[in-house]
């Protein structure tokens, strides 16, 4: 089961569900942790584990054979990001702005573009016993993080159950780290804040059919809200993580919970079983 | 007329409640929100609409069924897998035009998509521009320069000193489109371990743009150890900490009351937020 961790936004605590529903998990199954969130991947800082793969994340981008090139100007025409521009006697690439679509070499009259391939990131994996870990990082200056995501959902291996950290937010990076999950955890946190952002993680997943529960986080500050919204939404709320200072200072360490207090290990076991049920019934309805 | 940006690698670590004191504090500004997929600013300051916009952005791609002859040619040559049983999947489409190009009986056509809102609002603080990308949309890079330059305009026009933007999370698109040509990045960071990996690609992105960079440090006390190795860290690389501020519920109490949290405390998160704005605006006047 393909299971994504996800908040509106940052800093709910996104990122330690995910970290320790993995660790709890891979006491039994065959586990596999996905870092989607490739522009600034955490992950990693709990888990103590050495990442031993690289493979570097590259996109085609055009090269121009100028002994062919009759300086048409096709290329700059169909290129709908601006990356080619065609000026007298020189075609410029900005391979910055170009999403290696492919167009301008495939409809080049003369046959001039090849492509080349541009380093924007890496994938990095490594396992330990039960866990493997799939880690995306964007390069420093690099726009686009969608292409990093679809390469580390590229490792998912269906059998074992796969753990998605999300990036925060609600637009294109989201969409691709979180499609094609089973299940999606929305991590938020008691405030209007939480509340805002929450409802806007809810349509999307909901444009996307995908069944959602809901996380308290640092449950005890702010209101009421949160909680309310998810009744009258009908969202499962399974589980609060209290406020507490301990759990905190567990984090900022980069200790996971269940390693620093082995008590909530029974509590990552219950979620699971919960989202398995959850699953089990919505695809019973389907 | 000097413009801030305000930015913290994940989220989460009180970006939001700092712009809005700074809103509180500063004479003569106009307010940005550039977390244009989770834009929260507006639940504090509270703006009535003056001026509302739509945001046209790119395009995705349509497939008129009746003149298809279902060649797959463009199923085939569509790098994001875009298409499967000559039908678009909105959500997968670049917008990149190349199936369009390329299909040998124009059944293709490129339809413009409205893909979020932008605002310019007045608040009891001063104009503010923000906006609200469609779920699941991309171009967030491309709606938070339209908000800044509009936020310019304002500016201009009015006079203003200053331009304080509430910036977006990670390092990609939106930063980098939020950073290009401001004055100062300030940015806010959480003794956490993940703070401190966040803070170093977040330092990186500013470099790489040649962005100045000032720090301040929220809830220091949390992990005052890890606090220490973030000015160490800082001084090492000729980064002022502007300032540490101490962790305090308040802050919470006030997003929960929707007001920024200078207007709500008299306390000692407050003289930090006092402080730091002395700062930054000396900052931006050097
Ligand atoms: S389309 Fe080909 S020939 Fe025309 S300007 Fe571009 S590279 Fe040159
Ligand atoms: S590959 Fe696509 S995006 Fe890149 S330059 Fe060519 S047309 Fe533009
Ligand atoms: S290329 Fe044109 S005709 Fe061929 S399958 Fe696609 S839409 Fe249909
Ligand atoms: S416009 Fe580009 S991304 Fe969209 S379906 Fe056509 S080829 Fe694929």
């Amino acid at each position: 089961m393909i299971i994504s961790v996800a908040s509106g936004k940052g800093g709910t605590g996104k990122t330690l569900v995910a970290v320790n529903l993995a660790l709890t998990l891979s006491d039994v199954y065959r586990v596999q942790l996905l870092d989607c969130d490739v522009e600034e991947p955490d992950a990693h800082i709990f888990l103590h584990l050495a990442t031993n793969r690289s493979e570097a994340v590259v996109i085609p981008v055009p090269r121009i054979d100028e002994t062919k090139c009759t300086y048409c100007g096709r290329c700059a025409e169909v290129c709908v990001y601006n990356a080619i521009a065609v000026l007298k006697g020189k075609v410029l690439v900005f391979p910055e702005l170009c999403h290696g679509c492919g167009a301008c070499s495939y409809l080049c009259p003369e046959s001039a573009i090849s492509e080349e391939g541009r380093e924007i990131g890496v994938v990095e994996t490594g396992d330990s016993g039960n866990m493997e870990f799939i880690q995306g990082r964007l390069a420093i200056g690099e726009p686009m993080a969608p292409p990093i995501i679809r390469e580390v959902k590229k490792h998912i291996d269906r059998v074992r159950e796969v753990i998605i950290d999300v990036p925060p937010g609600t637009s294109c990076p989201v969409v691709e780290a979180v499609k094609s999950s089973d299940f999606c955890l929305l991590v938020t946190e008691p405030t209007p804040f939480g509340l805002n952002d929450l409802s806007l993680a809810v349509e999307l997943v909901r444009k996307l059919q995908i069944p959602c529960g809901v996380i308290i986080n640092r449950s005890g500050v702010g209101d009421e809200k949160v909680e309310q919204y998810c009744q009258e939404q009908g969202i499962p709320i399974l589980l609060k993580i209290p406020l507490d200072r301990n759990i905190a200072t567990l984090y900022s360490k980069g200790i996971p919970l269940i390693a620093g207090m082995p008590e909530w290990r029974g509590v990552f076991v219950t979620l699971f079983q919960n989202i398995k049920q959850i699953d089990s019934a919505s695809r019973v309805v389907k | 007329m000097k413009e801030v940006v305000v930015l913290s690698g994940k989220g989460g670590t009180g970006k939001t409640s700092l712009v809005a004191s700074f809103a509180a504090l500063a004479q003569s500004k106009v307010l940005v929100d550039c977390d244009v997929d989770a834009a929260d600013l507006y639940l504090l300051l509270k703006p009535q609409v003056t001026e509302e916009n739509e945001f046209w952005s790119g395009q995705i791609a349509f497939i008129d069924k009746k003149v298809c002859t279902e060649c797959g040619l463009c199923q085939e040559m569509c790098r994001f897998g875009a298409i499967k049983d000559y039908f678009v999947d909105k959500i997968s489409c670049e917008g990149c035009g190349l199936c369009s190009q390329i299909c040998p009986v124009n059944a293709i056509i490129m339809q413009s998509c409205m893909a979020g809102h932008w605002f310019i609002s007045e608040t009891s603080y001063g104009t503010l521009i923000h906006a609200k990308l469609g779920i699941t949309e991309e171009s967030s890079g491309k709606l938070v320069t339209l908000v800044r330059n509009s936020a310019r305009l304002v500016a201009e026009e009015g006079k203003f000193d200053y331009i304080i933007s509430d910036g977006p999370p990670g390092i990609g698109c939106p930063v980098i489109a939020s950073l290009s040509g401001a004055n100062l990045a300030l940015l806010v960071i959480e003794p956490t371990l993940s703070g401190i990996h966040d803070l170093e690609r977040v330092i990186g992105v500013c470099r790489h743009f040649g962005i100045p960079i000032l720090v301040c440090i929220n809830k220091y006390d949390i992990n005052e150890e890890n606090s220490y190795r973030i000015e160490d860290y800082c001084h090492n690389n000729d980064i002022e900490v502007a300032v540490k501020i101490p962790f305090d519920n308040v802050v919470t109490e006030a997003i929960v009351e929707g007001l920024p949290v200078v207007e709500y405390s008299d306390g000692k998160v407050t003289q930090q937020v006092r402080e730091l704005w002395k700062i930054v605006s000396v900052k931006l006047n050097n």
